[in-house]
């Protein structure tokens, strides 16, 4: 369907425009009304409301879709921000490259993944994607254009990586490619029976292992709480064989839900069922990359699965030390308070610095959970999660954000003063109007 | 490889079209209005795979230089296999119904610059006894109705003129397709109101790369608006014009 603009949880439902940006040499369109601010928009990906603009105009930057310049024997490629990164995988993949960093979709625009910095299953190997942008030009809506780099404007370059859109728009970007020997990854999944053993593999894993994630039933007590799966895996050699790709997207959401099929009676089945399949220590499997890595992007359409009323996520960060204390005091308030998460995932953060002014990731423990149908009692809940989040000296995703209090986000990212002098005067956000509130 | 010509090679349904037959290493001559949307679009095409990537800029209704474009296209590529026609505008038909000058141009720019260019093309291809026009007519050409005549009978005239071509080339082995677009979404109608018939260039593209491979003579896209079309070709003339479309 075409010209629709909603978040990746489709909450909250907004009221605003959209124009599209289609030529990287032409200025903003001009607004009539000069107090409607602006928006970049890509895929819709973010979850929460960094990419809604009530109110206001959003540029949707999908029309910048070409490649610009590719060298095949560096491994840089520049191309427009409305790119995805499947296309660029597509691309670069048959020539033995690979995009260093990919989040759990690869349906994300290269402007949205420099706006939020996004991060994969691999921090701990390569750090953020902003560590991989060499430089990107940023149109300013006074029509200005500056070449940003670490060493070309360094304050904008830093300020727009995680930047969440606020500072102009990307207009083209060049990145860094990786070399792969194969198109392969060798996975396996590994369970554990509780949330100690899964903390234990998590960290174990991460040595070894470049790419490791947990799935954590988030329904299981007791002497279950916190199992779940551990899916590891590392890029295939030279001479892995090439294996028959299967035509993806096989499953499609063809409806909105009147309601939502995911409730606890459904998620604990599939949950129970996920984990026995697992539960017999599997060996090793050959599989493409777009299988390992993408598991969301198996069903186009997951996000109607929770139904007209959306969902969110909550998605934080915290030191290692206290992650297995933070990580078992969240799933029992979530029993507490009659909320248990339907997803649950775990991965580890590196010590690679991210390069943004506001970047989300920092060495530590990654925790994120679904919540359907977010209410009053959700929203207390993820309060409280905050409280618990702050007092480990953690912090919270912004990219999947529609709730946290401007308090809370200010206490976690002080430096967003320095984000909101870089930010255009004609560009805002739901998001950062909501935090920033005085 | 195959080597492409593409006029209106910065719209986006031709777009679309070329990055296809650029990911299998062709070689293309585009010719558009701007330097500018030309030089992104060649970029482009070139890292996606084509082997060869000309430019040209020239205004559909620059009649004149229509025969030297070609023979340049002919001359840059080393021949040509296929022209793909795509430039086009929307006119604006309440502006068209007080302005027969503007009537006039919109007409030029839709329907009398492409029989031009393909009165030269026709000639070129029947000498050498091989080759594809495709042309991006519409659906719009199959009935007038009076929310967009002015285009209607442009695109009439230009199917009907790619009717006879097709007719007199066949025996020259030359094919000839008319592209028949339903309601797609690019700039060109990012005016107006989009529902559930509306589709991306890209699906439109890939119809027309299949039906140039497949030597079509006709083609909707999608093709359910062959079933719209001739429903709305079936009503009746004496019903139809009560009715408002």
């Amino acid at each position: 369907m075409v010209g629709r603009y909603e978040s990746w949880g489709r909450y909250p439902r907004v009221r605003q425009s959209a124009v599209r940006l289609i030529w990287r040499h032409l200025s903003l369109p001009v607004s009539r009304d000069p107090h409607r601010s602006y928006l970049p928009f890509g895929n819709g990906r973010s979850y929460g409301d960094t990419c809604l603009n009530d109110g206001g105009i959003l540029l949707d930057a999908r029309g910048l879709d070409r490649f610009i310049a590719f060298d095949p024997e560096e491994g840089v490629l520049r191309c427009e921000a409305g790119v995805l990164l499947s296309q660029i995988l597509d691309l670069v993949v048959p020539k033995g490259w690979f995009l260093p960093v990919l989040p759990g979709t690869k349906f994300v625009t290269l402007g949205g993944a420099i706006a939020s910095d996004v991060h994969g299953k691999n921090h701990s190997r390569e750090g953020t994607f902003g560590r991989h942008v060499r430089r990107f030009e940023l149109l300013r809506s006074s029509g200005e254009r500056r070449i940003c780099s670490p060493g070309e404007n360094p304050d904008w370059f830093r300020g727009t990586i995680g930047g969440l859109g606020l500072t102009g728009v990307i207009l083209w970007a060049e990145i860094a490619l990786r070399r792969i020997q194969s198109q392969n990854v060798i996975s396996e999944a590994v369970p554990a029976p509780n949330l100690e053993r899964l903390f234990e593999q998590l960290l174990d894993s991460s040595r070894n292992f470049e790419y490791v994630a947990a799935w954590i039933d988030c329904l299981a007590r007791g002497e279950n709480l916190g199992r779940g799966l551990l899916f590891r895996g590392n890029h295939a050699g030279a001479g892995s064989p090439a294996l028959q790709r299967k035509s993806r997207r096989g499953f499609r959401v063809p409806l909105d839900f009147p309601v939502s099929p995911v409730n606890e009676v459904t998620v604990r089945l599939f949950n129970t069922l996920v984990y026995l399949a697992h539960e017999k220590l599997s060996s090793p499997t050959v599989t493409d990359y777009d299988v390992f890595l993408f598991e969301l992007d198996r069903i186009e359409g997951s996000n109607r699965l929770y139904g007209p009323g959306g969902f969110l996520q909550y998605h934080c960060v915290v030191p290692l030390e206290c992650g297995k204390p933070v990580v078992e005091g969240m799933l029992r308030l979530t029993f507490r308070q009659g909320m248990p998460s339907s997803l649950g995932v775990l991965k580890v953060f590196g010590a690679l610095p991210s390069p943004g002014l506001l970047s989300f990731p920092r060495p530590g423990i990654s925790f994120a959970l679904d919540f359907p149908s977010p209410g009053p009692k959700v929203m207390r809940l993820l309060e409280e999660f905050d409280g618990i989040v702050s007092s480990a000296g953690g912090v919270v995703y912004p990219a999947k954000d529609a709730r946290m209090a401007p308090a809370a986000f200010k206490a976690y990212y002080p430096q967003w003063e320095a984000l909101e002098a870089l930010r255009d005067p004609k560009f805002s956000s739901t998001f950062w109007r909501r935090v920033t509130k005085e | 490889m195959e080597r492409i010509l593409i006029i209106g090679a910065t719209s986006a349904i031709a777009q679309a079209t070329a990055r296809l037959f650029a990911a299998e290493g062709a070689s293309l001559f585009l010719v558009g209005r701007d330097p500018e949307k030309l030089r992104a679009v060649a970029d482009d095409l070139r890292v996606r795979g084509a082997r060869r990537v000309e430019t040209m800029t020239m205004d559909a209704r620059e009649y004149d230089r229509h025969l030297r474009l070609i023979e340049e296209a002919r001359r840059s590529l080393g021949g040509l296999d296929t022209a793909l026609i795509a430039h086009g505008t929307s006119p604006d038909q309440k502006a068209c119904q007080t302005s027969f000058d503007l009537t006039r141009r919109e007409f030029a720019a839709n329907a009398l610059s492409v029989i031009s260019l393909l009165t030269h093309l026709a000639n070129s291809f029947e000498h050498q006894g091989y080759g594809t026009l495709a042309v991006i007519s519409s659906v719009a050409g199959d009935r007038g109705r009076q929310s967009n005549y002015v285009y209607g009978s442009a695109k009439a005239a230009v199917s009907t003129f790619l009717q006879g071509l097709r007719n007199r080339l066949h025996r020259s082995s030359v094919h000839v397709l008319t592209v028949k677009p339903g309601l797609v979404d690019t700039p060109m109608t990012a005016g107006l109101p989009k529902g559930f018939l509306w589709v991306r260039p890209e699906i439109v593209a890939a119809g027309i790369y299949r039906a140039i491979k497949s030597c079509k003579d006709v083609v909707y896209l999608p093709w359910f608006w062959y079933v719209v079309m001739r429903v709305i070709c079936a009503i009746p003339e004496k019903l139809f014009k009560r009715m408002r479309l």
